[in-house]
């Protein structure tokens, strides 16, 4: 294993990491360098799978010895089998995605429990700037003008709360955290999230899936133990 | 596949080499191929470098494209004026790293590099095969593969891997004796010839038929159809590289002129580029071969064998670790073809890793010196060993 330190790690990557059990499957969409999976893979056991779409970070993955594809988050989840990970995480890309019911839905049927993050739009200080300076906000959590975010939905923690009800996902888990500058530390917030947290992270699942079943339960979803692990 | 051969700049060489023999199948005990004929004896030439260790799990199989040999990397002798067809892959320290895993390359059933084919005697006639030599798939490539290792000793393979017609076999491998193979890296290959890839397969092939020479296979006591063979070879060359890399590499330029010769000898240096690889590959390679061996890469269809008809049924029985790599400007066996593969290997749960390699030298990428390669390459092998 190469050096690491878990504590280096964004302290929202950090959150989510605490929430995943030990031994479980889970898939990273637009997983980056794979700093979470690699943590996931050497400190809590998890079978992992990222998936990024920029050639020099999936090399990146691959040389931390990570199962990563490269490829399009929205296309990659198609060819998975119902519940095929236990978690299925979208880190601080859901503002970016430009048909997110669609990809959530994928995401649950594609895993039992999905963990989304995203910057929050309704803090004090994107509202302030936004009040005083007349100019679309620009904060460390949203670093981009206009004409080159890759940003493409502003979304507050009371939408994400709200579209959950509306669309019928269950919400199981919610962490609204302020962090630093760098991301490094934080701190949760329990009061006035909404106005208050950099960022919202959910875990989440499907309110149907469990009462009706899966669909089908294909037998290939399930891991595949090797002949020589068994002997090793 | 080309010749990219050069000395490794950086002085890395895994040294030494010897080719060997081996020996099997000798009647009555003939291997049975996939077409229902026998074949035997047949011998098998083949390369290893370097140590097996005691548990015998760091073996790594590569395999060579249409064109290649058992010859894999370091040298022949002292003198020797090139190494190995991918020196610049394997050795110490490079992607496939010598120090730590034992290395074995053979060349293919039906090839000319001193494996048995067309160019060997038939025993029932003492005579040089020809057209009496049964047609060989890349199955039964594979089948004479695995009698090698069981004569070496390995029952497991850490590794494989291979590209184009390398690739393939890696695949089959991994459909065929799926218990024995841990993990496989396809590079720029095919779970099957698209029409585009048989196409100029064909063409090839008529070039050679067509050559007086060549005389239905019966060539060995007389002329041999060079001419046929060294066009074949030129249509190879054309889908080794792509619009881009021979833009870069040739353009329009001309070969040693400033104005056309307004005859046909050839004014471009492209032209020159293609005479000249047609003019060399005759040395080295039979005629025959290239008709037995493109038609294996072009019957091969890991998706229709046997009681399977689509490619995630293919996949259903194999249990390999994978890593998948193409590359944009490859026309061969574009992009779409190894993500086909990676979607039925999902669709199996297997464990897949994809990356497509920005490269503008075409087909040939995976042959010549790459870093990002060399990494992934190396980064894949070393997670799957520790992960024993």
């Amino acid at each position: 294993m190469k050096d690491f330190n878990p504590r280096a790690m964004r302290y929202d990557l950090q959150i989510i990491a605490s929430w995943i059990h030990p031994g479980s499957k889970v898939i990273g969409l637009g997983c980056g360098e794979g700093d979470l999976l690699y943590y996931l893979k050497h400190y809590k056991n998890v079978r992992e799978t990222g998936v990024e779409i920029v050639e020099s970070r999936v090399a990146e993955c691959i040389n931390k010895g990570l199962t990563v594809i490269q490829g399009d988050a929205n296309e990659e989840v198609i060819d998975y089998p119902d519940d095929s990970f236990d978690y299925v995480v979208l880190s601080q890309t859901l503002q970016q995605v430009y048909d997110p019911l669609s990809l959530i839905r994928s995401m649950l049927r594609i895993g039992k429990k999905v963990i989304v993050s995203f910057p929050n739009f309704g803090h004090w200080f994107v509202r302030l700037q936004l009040l005083f300076t007349g100019h679309a906000p620009i904060t460390p959590q949203l670093p981009f003008q206009w004409y080159n975010t890759p940003n493409i939905r502003v979304l507050c923690i009371s939408d994400f709360r709200a579209f959950a009800r509306q669309m019928g996902f269950h919400i199981l888990k919610e962490a609204t955290i302020n962090t630093d500058r760098e991301d490094k530390t934080g701190r949760y917030v329990a009061l006035m999230p909404n106005i208050r947290a950099t960022y919202g992270i959910y875990l989440i699942s499907s309110k149907t899936k469990h009462a009706n079943g899966p669909k089908y339960k294909a037998k290939a979803g399930t891991h595949k133990e090797h002949p020589w692990e068994k002997a090793m | 596949m080309s010749e990219y051969i050069r000395h490794d700049p950086s002085g890395r060489s895994a040294g030494l080499v010897e080719k060997k023999y081996f020996t099997f199948a000798e009647p009555p005990d003939e291997m049975v191929l996939d077409s229902g004929r026998r074949l035997g004896p047949i011998t098998i030439a083949y390369e290893t470098l370097r140590t097996l260790n005691a548990d015998k799990s760091n073996v790594v199989l590569v395999f060579h494209a249409l064109t290649g040999d058992s010859h894999v990397a370091g040298y022949y002798s002292e003198n020797d004026e090139k190494p190995g067809w991918w020196d610049n892959m394997v050795g110490p320290g490079k992607g496939i790293d010598t120090d730590k895993y034992f290395v074995i390359c053979s060349n293919v059933l039906g090839g000319c590099m001193g494996s048995t084919g067309p160019a060997s005697i038939n025993p029932a006639t003492g005579k040089p095969y020809g057209l009496d030599f049964p047609m060989v798939t890349i199955g039964d490539m594979v089948r004479a593969q695995k009698a090698l290792l069981d004569h070496l000793g390995v029952s497991r393979i850490l590794s494989m891997t291979g590209g184009s017609m390398g690739g393939m076999q890696a695949l089959q491998w991994c459909v065929q004796y799926p218990e024995m193979v841990v993990s496989a890296i396809p590079l720029a290959t095919t779970m099957r010839h698209s029409a585009l890839a048989i196409a100029f397969n064909e063409v090839a092939r008529q070039a050679i038929i067509a050559d007086p020479n060549w005389n239905n296979g019966n060539y060995y006591e007389g002329v041999q159809p060079n001419l046929g063979l060294s066009v074949a070879r030129m249509i190879g060359h054309i889908t080794y590289l792509s619009d881009e890399a021979m833009r870069r590499k040739f353009g329009r330029r001309l070969q040693e002129r400033n104005n056309f010769s307004f005859n046909f000898n050839g004014d471009f240096q492209v032209e020159s580029y293609l005479h000249y690889q047609g003019a060399k590959f005759v040395e080295r390679f039979d005629a025959n071969s290239f008709l037995y061996i493109t038609k294996a890469a072009d019957h091969f269809d890991l998706t229709r064998q046997k009681g399977q008809e689509s490619a995630v049924e293919a996949f259903s029985r194999s249990y390999s670790r994978f890593m998948v790599i193409s590359f944009t400007s490859d026309w061969l066996y574009p992009t779409y073809q190894s993500r086909a593969m990676v979607k039925a290997m999902k669709k199996n749960g297997l464990d897949v890793s994809f990356c497509e390699i920005e490269a503008e030298w075409g087909h040939d990428a995976f042959l010549l010196p790459n870093e990002r390669l060399s990494n992934l390459i190396k980064g894949f092998i070393d997670s799957v060993y520790e992960g024993l």
